[in-house]
């Protein structure tokens, strides 16, 4: 029972704490429900052919400064000697495609990259004023409003997903494109791989095609022996990606 | 500007996050607890021969400590929300106990044993003096002007009893600072358990050997004799904290040669070419090496006094560009290699920024200025007061 000598003591404590609520609360759309949410994304790596689309699909849709990259494409050259030390190149984040390669033997391949949303995500873990934080719906998020600009958690990433953004000043990363999934959307990067190599994964809807798939395909996470919980999943992933 | 790359980086990671800024941070708060724990080997282990440091000591703890957060703060993208550390910290982050650590450190340890220690002078300066002075000295006070025998004793005993804690608190202080880097497992240059033991007993020796340095060049500016007694025994200590310290990091670098795993690689082709002047031959050699051996050498053989103070001057230099280079080393070394292990960056840095190497130098020199002011407010030789020239 709140009585009114509580109201008054309760009042001007609430409005103190009303900026840092809002802070906190990504933008929603009505009708979402983020506790039947669990997003993750599947890339596929026989589909991805390092057209770029993504990288210029997510550097539009989320304004991502130039030299920066919240999603990246690099291609791997693996020759049969030299299984554990691949040639990777990532020319401008693979915006621009990539130039015909020169490599001889081996194998070749693209890795889409991006965010990994991990579950026990180390930058989460080591913001100092909680400015990283997890959705309830599996995403891992930066409120630019509170960000101080320490860059703990660019160092903390093990994935190099994180930049300092050279205006604003705070840590930057893929939000999975929040504003658009949580308004029944899938991102931008997934909206324009012409080959379907990046799916979103709704791993809480049961009639998401990535429970089949999961059960059906070799599915990996990259540096699982650090135990992130990642949940950027690749099939076929060759072990020589880092 | 173009970050010449070798190899192959993450797009994200070609620029370096943390500056010569954060190398000066570490730095500082090690040369604080090192101070620190100095002055405490008189007040709780009865070291009586370096007794003439152990107020100068606090005073440099106490100097360096005020400028401690200054790196960090110009580091800050948003210097502006800094506050918010203390005001809704985040429980999972080391970096959050930041404040809290500093502010136990300096209010409930630094200061405190400083104003326990002082007060009997302060009191008397409040009643001895005039105007302006008089004022600021009655403030020091804190309105307490007994200096009764019994009063004195109570000073004593809970000064002794603040500096008994101090010690934990400089080791969880720069221990801590350590665990910043070694808790980071995306960085295995870092990620160490070693990493906060390594801090601590580096920053015994960095704080030893810079009270003993500015020891030294106070007695030379004052124009009185060095006490060889105090400055031996300070360089003994120093020595054996500097052998624990080069066992660890040895330990460390033998562990990781040895073990030799994904990252070792990256490690051993940075150790070879981008780090190799600062921590094969500043840190390792000339930081390191070259003042444990004069400085054994001074315990096994007799050497004249004059020389010895050359030494103790040269090693005590030598002993802090080493342990720059050591925080260097961390700190920048730990981002010039890709997590991909397959590339390298440079670090540039620029002379003029917020984070250039002009303010990292004003950051290192201005602990100076502020223990001047502090030395003249709370002299600390009771010699100092008497005529010059005796």
């Amino acid at each position: 029972m709140i009585t009114r000598r509580k109201l008054i003591v309760l009042l001007p404590a609430a409005a103190l704490a009303w900026k840092y609520v809002v802070a906190g609360t990504p933008e929603l759309a009505p009708n979402y429900n983020r506790s039947e949410h669990w997003w993750g994304m599947l890339l596929d790596i026989d589909k991805c052919i390092g057209c770029g689309n993504c990288v210029r699909a997510c550097s539009t849709e989320n304004d991502v400064p130039d030299g920066y990259f919240r999603t990246w494409v690099e291609r791997y050259h693996v020759e049969d000697w030299h299984q554990e030390v691949p040639q990777v190149d990532s020319p401008n984040g693979g915006k621009d495609g990539f130039p015909p390669s020169t490599a001889i033997g081996g194998k070749n391949f693209f890795v889409p990259k991006m965010c990994n949303h991990c579950v026990d995500s180390p930058c989460t873990q080591v913001c100092p004023v909680g400015a990283t934080l997890h959705t309830p719906d599996g995403v891992v998020l930066v409120d630019e409003s509170y960000c101080v600009g320490c860059r703990y958690c660019i160092q903390a990433c093990p994935y190099g997903c994180r930049f300092l953004h050279p205006r604003k000043l705070t840590a930057e990363k893929c939000s999975l494109c929040y504003h658009r999934i949580t308004k029944g959307l899938t991102t931008a990067c997934c909206e324009n791989c012409p080959t379907g190599a990046r799916q979103l994964a709704d791993l809480k809807n049961p009639a998401d095609p990535i429970h089949e798939f999961l059960k059906t395909h070799s599915v990996q996470v990259l540096k699982p022996h650090l135990a992130t919980g990642a949940k950027a999943f690749y099939h076929d992933l060759d072990g020589s990606v880092r | 500007m173009m970050v010449p790359v070798e190899g192959f980086m993450y797009p994200n990671e070609i620029e370096l996050q943390w500056s010569v800024l954060i190398v000066v941070y570490p730095f500082v708060t090690g040369l604080v607890a090192g101070a620190f724990i100095l002055a405490s080997l008189e007040r709780i282990f009865h070291v009586v021969a370096v007794k003439p440091t152990y107020r100068l000591a606090l005073l440099i703890a106490l100097a360096f400590l005020l400028v401690a957060p200054l790196p960090l703060q110009l580091h800050l993208g948003h210097p502006e929300r800094s506050l918010e550390m203390f005001l809704t910290p985040h429980k999972t982050s080391a970096m959050a106990m930041f404040g809290f650590v500093y502010l136990w450190y300096l209010m409930a340890v630094v200061l405190l044993e400083i104003w326990l220690d002082y007060r009997h002078e302060i009191v008397l300066l409040s009643q001895s003096t005039t105007g302006v002075k008089r004022l600021f000295y009655r403030a020091l006070t804190l309105g307490s002007s007994n200096i009764s025998a019994g009063a004195l004793h109570v000073d004593d005993r809970v000064g002794w009893v603040v500096t008994l804690i101090g010690i934990p608190s400089a080791f969880l202080l720069h221990g801590y600072v350590g665990f910043i880097f070694g808790s980071v497992k995306a960085n295995p240059w870092w990620s160490s358990p070693l990493m906060p033991v390594v801090f601590i007993f580096s920053a015994m020796v960095s704080g030893i050997a810079a009270v003993m340095l500015i020891y030294m060049a106070m007695m030379k500016i004052r124009k009185q004799p060095i006490d060889m007694r105090c400055v031996d025994t300070i360089a003994q200590y120093l020595l054996y904290t500097f052998i624990i310290d080069f066992a660890l990091e040895m330990l460390d670098l033998i562990h990781r040669i040895y073990e030799a795993d994904e990252s070792f690689r990256s490690l051993d082709f940075l150790l070879h070419t981008k780090l190799f002047f600062s921590q094969v031959v500043l840190q390792i050699v000339i930081g390191t090496m070259v003042p444990i051996l004069t400085i054994g050498f001074i315990q096994i053989f007799d050497v004249p006094e004059k020389l010895r103070r050359v030494a103790y001057a040269i090693c005590g230099c030598l002993t802090i560009i080493g342990i720059f280079a050591m925080r260097w080393n961390v700190v920048i070394g730990g981002q010039l290699f890709s997590k991909s292990f397959l590339g390298y960056t440079t670090y540039k840095m620029n002379l003029i920024s917020r984070e250039g190497e002009l303010i990292a130098a004003a950051l290192l020199i201005l602990p100076f200025f502020i223990l001047a002011v502090l030395v003249k407010i709370l002299p600390p030789w009771v010699e100092s007061q008497a005529p010059s020239g005796d």
